[in-house]
């Protein structure tokens, strides 16, 4: 039997003002009825593009060439607008990422379900609440008729990727294609999500996963391709492919993935040598750093609590950072991580509780008190363009950190030292921000972050935004800058293996309150408290990777 | 303590009250210090002696200090009394009343008119789909906005009245004859909107949940109308006070170039006759009108998206 979907040499060509842009350079995959392969690469890649393509989605302005295009026995490459709408939601539905802007946020999600339901006549008008109804309960949603009258924005965000799914699956197409569909969501929820997806195929519904994520889609993926620069650089059953790459952009992508196992160690390519069997022979390790003495107390934060309204976000939470300790704080979102953060930062008060840094009271004293210390405490966040001013470019965003006392000309030096000191050349000084890419934006402010000399710097999902190679070479930049400088980190991540891989100590939050805390490697190892056991189960390795059966219900 | 939407209602009352009585001050304030003596415009053309002079002082109450007057003035309004017309030796209530509705009739085929051209033109230009007419419209729309509703009227009065003689030259008898000064008014009003409304049609087309709803084989058009059109229409809301305001400016001067009865009648003969009591009523109207707008506008954000519904 011909597969479900079988495409050879794929190109896709986009004409923009500058010129042509080839995002996808002669593809070939086939999908077959029941199976599930996945599409690996980095941002750029093409992997988006290509998932858009098989539903006839492109773009503007996008041009696609292929030898053979075949879905579900049609060939679609002559399809017109209307030929298309046909195959859209009913031969193949596409699940894309965050459901808050991927449902129409004006609509309930009944309607959004109901409308691929009447757009392919596939129930009367009156039955058509019913389905709905019952389309939200194969998805697993609690109370699906009060779901159905409701907003994306009044679902959590498991519950409306979940409502996505069902949008996506209501046509009963034989192909899913799932563009990041766990990407913006908790470890628990993703697993959850691809638990989900799991079963859709179990039901017989053909896969089509695409991720930048490896060790997400080895979980559920019968098949790897990994893809670069709009080609396949490697493809195989996912075990042998996790086991033994071949390809060294794929040994790349896995020895970046940071983990227990990285610890102490760098994790960009350039550091690390590759064995035989594709495994990590050898990694450099990370340059030795000042001695942490645990007396020796940075900042102190006891019994801090803050509301909003009714609602507790953060809950009696104490704990201390010795100079030039790294903290990871872990939890999942709503935990109240962020406000923490910020607490800690200066930028938002606690009800009650205090906090002292640099044996100096920090909390609850007037901003004029504060100011002077505020250079000793640096913040760097998820997404580095909204923290810049836009209308400046690289040299003032760095400069504007710098002690006001320094001089004119001495400034641009300074400025370029710290440039150098994060990886990036003298060009881009005059360069807008937004003409950066994510690695070299968050270099930026880093540069900035480190200019005041900081004792202490606040990082809240500084890589999370990043591709895992860029986060590698960031992460590696963040350890040089701590052996250097003996600066300490209060490193907030909803990655467990980033903090692992970093952190001396973590903390656990859950629901405000810090529920676990102690030295990484045996809170890691030997959880103690429950909610530390489920995020650390849920969360998807590539050790248990491979191995799709296990999370099949 | 209120609750939440009870207090908001109150603070949004007790903002309009104070957007009326900041009006109503201006106003009074403004004729005030203008030129003129308000006792010779109650003469006007009659027999002017100092007898008569005292007596319209004194019926008037005009020998109160300023400050008396304007609190008189303040107390009146409150209750609903807008007082007499200098000229015309009526009560203002009566005045405006009569001429309210054509006016009235007018604003509201223009703005109705106004609406439909731009979201017609918008939905159909949004996008890329026909680059060619996105093109024409937004020529169109440009040179709409910056002509002034008089030359649109005589242009329009020209051609369809003199030369082809299909709509009356003057009056408001019949719907016939308020079709060109509603075309007159809604013009403009149609390039503005039909330029915002494109813009939000074009950002919202670009929404992750566009593509969603393509991918389920929906209509492109059907994606436009039931999809991105509300997210077009929030800050076409928003322009929605401002455009009154248009409306009403602009139906003071196609009044007159179509010679049709209405507000902009009285209220160039009262400016100019410098009518106190009629021109501090018509500013009071407006602001009334004014701040009902935008309440309206403020409920319909609620009803467009759900998510500033506090549940």
């Amino acid at each position: 039997m011909a597969p479900l979907l079988a495409v050879e040499d794929l190109h896709v060509d986009f004409d923009t003002p500058t010129g042509r842009v080839a995002a996808v350079r002669g593809i070939s995959l086939t999908v077959e009825r029941g199976e599930c392969v996945a599409i690996v690469g980095e941002s750029g890649s093409g992997k988006s593009v290509t998932a858009r393509t098989l539903v006839g989605l492109a773009g503007p302005g996008a041009s696609v060439r292929a030898a053979r295009l075949d879905l579900a026995g049609q060939d679609v490459r002559g399809h017109r607008p209307r030929d298309w709408r046909r195959v859209r939601g009913r031969l193949a539905g596409l699940v894309l990422q965050d459901a808050l802007v991927s449902l129409d946020p004006l609509r309930t999600v009944g309607a959004e379900i109901g409308e691929v339901l009447a757009t392919h006549g596939i129930v009367g008008r009156r039955e058509r609440a019913g389905r709905v109804t019952h389309l939200l309960d194969e998805v697993h949603l609690p109370e699906p008729e009060r779901r159905a009258r409701q907003y994306p924005h009044q679902l959590s965000g498991g519950l409306r990727q979940r409502a996505l799914i069902a949008s996506a699956i209501a046509g009963e197409p034989a192909l899913l294609i799932a563009d990041e569909p766990t990407t913006a969501l908790d470890v628990t929820v993703q697993a959850q999500i691809l638990r989900l997806l799991a079963e859709r195929r179990a039901a017989g519904v053909s896969l089509l996963l695409i991720s930048h994520d490896l060790a997400v889609v080895a979980q559920v993926a019968d098949r790897v391709l990994v893809m670069r620069d709009g080609r396949i650089v490697e493809h195989g059953p996912t075990a042998r492919l996790l086991r033994s790459p071949a390809h060294p952009y794929t040994r790349q992508l896995l020895a970046a993935v940071p983990s227990a196992s990285s610890r102490g160690h760098r994790l960009a390519a350039s550091a690390v040598a590759v064995g035989r069997d594709g495994g990590v022979a050898r990694r450099e390790a990370l340059p030795a750093r000042p001695e942490v003495r645990p007396n020796d107390t940075l900042l102190d934060a006891a019994g801090l609590t803050r509301r909003y309204g009714d609602h507790t976000v953060v809950r009696d939470v104490s704990f201390s950072i010795a100079r030039g300790e790294t903290l990871g704080l872990v939890g999942e979102s709503g935990s109240g991580k962020s406000t923490l953060a910020r607490i800690v930062a200066g930028l938002l008060a606690a009800d009650t509780g205090a906090v002292t840094f640099e044996n100096a009271q920090w909390s609850g004293v007037p901003e004029r008190v504060r100011r002077p210390l505020r250079r000793r405490l640096q913040l760097i966040s998820q997404d580095p363009l909204s923290s810049f001013d836009p209308r400046y470019r690289v040299a003032q965003v760095v400069g504007e950190n710098l002690d006001p006392d320094v001089g004119r000309g001495d400034r641009r030096d300074q400025v370029v030292d710290l440039l150098r000191r994060v990886g990036l050349g003298p060009d881009l000084l005059d360069r807008h921000p937004r003409r950066l890419s994510g690695g070299q934006r968050q270099r930026v402010a880093i540069a900035r972050a480190i200019a005041p000399r900081p004792s202490l710097i606040v990082c809240d999902e500084p890589v999370s935004a990043l591709d895992v190679s860029v986060q590698a070479q960031v992460l590696d930049l963040l350890a040089d800058l701590r052996a250097t400088d003996g600066t300490a980190l209060l490193f907030i991540s909803h990655d467990l293996g980033v903090v692992h891989h970093l952190s001396d100590r973590v903390l656990v939050m859950h629901d405000g309150a810090v529920v676990e805390q102690g030295p990484v490697g045996d809170v890691f190892t030997y959880p103690r408290h429950d909610h530390t056991r489920s995020l650390l189960d849920a969360l998807p390795t590539l050790v248990t990777a491979g191995r799709p059966q296990e999370v099949r219900p | 303590m209120f609750s939440s939407p009870l207090r908001a209602a109150a603070r949004r009352l007790a903002a309009g009250l104070v957007v009326l009585w900041a009006a109503a001050t201006a106003a009074y304030l403004a004729l005030l210090v203008a030129p003129g003596d308000t006792v010779d415009t109650i003469v006007g053309d009659g027999a002017d002696t100092p007898q008569i002079r005292a007596e319209i002082i004194a019926e008037w109450s005009l020998d109160r200090p300023a400050v008396v007057q304007y609190l008189d003035y303040l107390r009146r309004l409150a209750g609903g009394d807008l007082g007499r017309s200098y000229l015309l030796q009526r009560p203002v209530v009566e005045v405006i009343g009569e001429q309210l509705a054509p006016t009235l009739t007018l604003a509201l085929a223009a703005a109705g008119l106004g609406v439909l051209l731009a979201v017609v033109l918008a939905v159909a230009t949004a996008g890329n789909r026909r680059p060619w007419l996105r093109r024409a419209s937004s020529g169109a729309e440009l040179l709409l906005v910056s002509t002034p509703p008089f030359l649109i009227g005589i242009v329009l009065l020209s051609v369809l009245s003199f030369r082809f003689g299909l709509f009356p030259v003057s009056g408001d008898r019949g719907v016939g004859a308020l079709v060109l000064p509603a075309v007159t008014l809604a013009l403009p009003i149609a390039g503005l909107l039909a330029q915002v409304l494109r813009d939000g049609l074009d950002r919202a087309l670009d929404e992750p949940f566009v593509l969603t709803a393509r991918s389920r084989g929906v209509r492109e058009r059907t994606v436009l109308l039931r999809h991105a059109l509300r997210h077009a229409l929030l800050p076409a809301v928003t322009l929605a006070g401002w455009l009154f305001g248009i409306l009403l400016g602009g139906a003071v001067i196609v009044e007159q170039v179509f010679g049709r009865p209405g507000l902009g009648q009285v209220t160039l003969t009262a400016v100019t006759g410098k009518d106190m009591p009629v021109v501090l009523a018509v500013v009071t109207l407006s602001a009334a009108v004014y701040v009902a707008v935008n309440t309206i506008a403020d409920l319909t954000y609620l009803l467009v998206d759900p998510r500033l519904r506090r549940s």
